[in-house]
């Protein structure tokens, strides 16, 4: 199965290096500052997205209708 | 709609909701190009007037939003799902648990879907029900102890197995397979008379009764169909399909089932979500388990706040807990922590590691008597020499 099919996950994509950039001067912040999502999540797992990438997220939300939200791929961390 | 007042609206800077409001609204309704760009201006001043300004403290506003109603909400309620009689936590308990990220809810439970030739017919639906509910060994044939001959003996009733969509040959092999690796059970033998549907269970130490009742405490037991998680399944119609609610959770494996709609499946147990379909998914999870629990008090709590709070939970690729061992727990100043919960213990820890505190926060400031950056605490003079 493909878990980006299922109604509680929204779209997932990976966002190209001049996007990111972009991202970052319109809201003055650096990576750090964005969102994290682990490098073996079901969902970054099949758009196949590595350490260091920027994925986009759009959500149908409660509120705006559709919102985009962005997260930064990074290794878990070992407990 | 003139295709002009169309591409006006899609350019505009509005939230899609609001747009859509607006192409209802316009709907078949004549206006003038003047009066149009009227209304967009206003439609734009209100909802940038709606906006929360910059620094504003939204998180003691979720805090209180949510707080207060939820002094209101019942101390200890067990729901029965409707008649299907599934019992769930509901109200405060229920709400603590999703904050608390727990790693398994009290009551867990699943609202299967079905896939549409399944969903359709109850027999169909019952069918995929086989497969998840899990059936003891006793649930299908007589189980007698035999003494004389220090043996179990398991008459399987063909009917049964018939009905269920399970062959003899697969519960002899399942059973004694599962006594030991499921219920780490292995000091016995086995004998299979296939054509007769009969199992034979000896005990390797034949001189002890203990050890006969023992074994056939586990070969009554052992779970020789479904999922060993799920304890029970109901098969319920709603708005015209069949939907099955379970007690216990297993999502991974319900997945594996035929006929499970892996689309709309869904479960209670927060990490569970987190693990099979990830973080925002787990994210809508929290917001929608936290939202019906409310609202099945009858609280209205706005969705921005508990949004707030899901937000703060999977920031950091993992669901983690509003308490000391999570959000609470990781904040940057030393005082701040040591306000909320076991006060010692974090002062101690900031001692002997030497850390220092920005005092760039709200508890931190009030805890010293500063003014808090915030509001009129925010604005700073400066101050410009003459010369």
């Amino acid at each position: 199965m493909n878990v980006l099919e299922h109604v509680m996950v929204p779209d997932h994509q990976i966002m190209s290096e001049e996007e990111v950039q972009q991202l970052y001067s319109l809201y003055t912040i650096t990576s750090e500052q964005l969102p994290k999502i682990y490098h073996d999540d079901p969902a970054v797992k099949v758009i196949g997205a590595k350490v260091g990438d920027v994925i986009r997220i759009v959500r149908t939300s409660h509120t705006a209708g559709r919102a985009e939200s962005y997260r930064l791929v990074i290794k878990r961390p070992k407990k | 709609m003139n295709p002009e007042f169309e591409e006006a609206i899609r350019d505009a800077s509005l939230p899609d909701k609001t747009k859509q409001q607006l192409r209802t609204f316009l709907e078949g309704k004549e206006i003038t190009r003047e009066q149009f760009s009227t209304i967009l201006d206003r439609v734009i001043n209100e909802y940038m007037n709606t906006r929360i300004e910059a620094c504003e403290a939204v998180g003691i506003i979720a805090a209180q939003s949510i707080g207060e109603p939820g002094t209101q909400m019942t101390m200890r309620t067990f729901h029965y799902a409707g008649v299907a009689e599934i019992n769930v936590t509901l109200g405060l308990p229920r709400l603590i648990e999703i904050m608390d990220a727990r790693k398994e809810p009290s009551t867990p439970t699943m609202t299967i879907y079905l896939q549409e030739e399944y969903s359709g017919d109850r027999d169909r639906a019952r069918e995929v029900s086989w497969q998840i509910e899990a059936a003891p060994l006793h649930e299908f044939g007589d189980i007698v102890i035999d003494m004389e001959n220090m043996q179990i003996v398991v008459q399987l009733n063909a009917a049964v197995c018939d009905k269920r969509k399970i062959s003899v040959a697969d519960i002899v092999e399942i059973a004694p397979r599962k006594i030991k690796d499921r219920r780490h059970y292995r000091d016995f033998d086995h004998e299979v008379d296939e054509k007769g549907a009969v199992m034979y269970f000896m005990p390797k130490d034949k001189e002890s009764y203990q050890n006969l009742f023992q074994l056939a405490e586990h070969v009554r037991n052992v779970i020789v169909q479904g999922i060993d998680d799920i304890e029970r399944v109901v098969v319920r119609k709603e708005s015209g399909e069949y939907i099955l609610y379970t007690e216990g959770s297993n999502l991974k494996d319900v997945f594996e089932v035929v006929g499970v709609d892996t689309t709309r499946t869904r479960t209670n147990n927060i990490s569970e979500i987190s693990q099979v379909l990830g973080i925002e998914a787990a994210r809508n999870a929290i917001i929608h388990e936290a939202l019906s629990t409310l609202n099945e008090q009858g609280i209205m709590v706005d969705v921005r706040h508990i949004m707030l709070v899901a937000d703060m939970m999977c920031m950091d690729g993992e669901v983690k807990q509003i308490g000391r061992h999570g959000i609470a727990g990781e904040k940057e100043s030393v005082l701040s922590r040591a306000a909320f919960e076991v006060t010692v213990n974090h002062l101690l820890d900031a001692a002997v590691a030497n850390e220092v505190d920005e005092l760039s926060g709200v508890t931190e400031n009030v805890i010293v008597g500063q003014p808090i950056q915030l509001g009129t605490g925010d604005v700073k003079l400066i101050a410009k020499p003459l010369n």
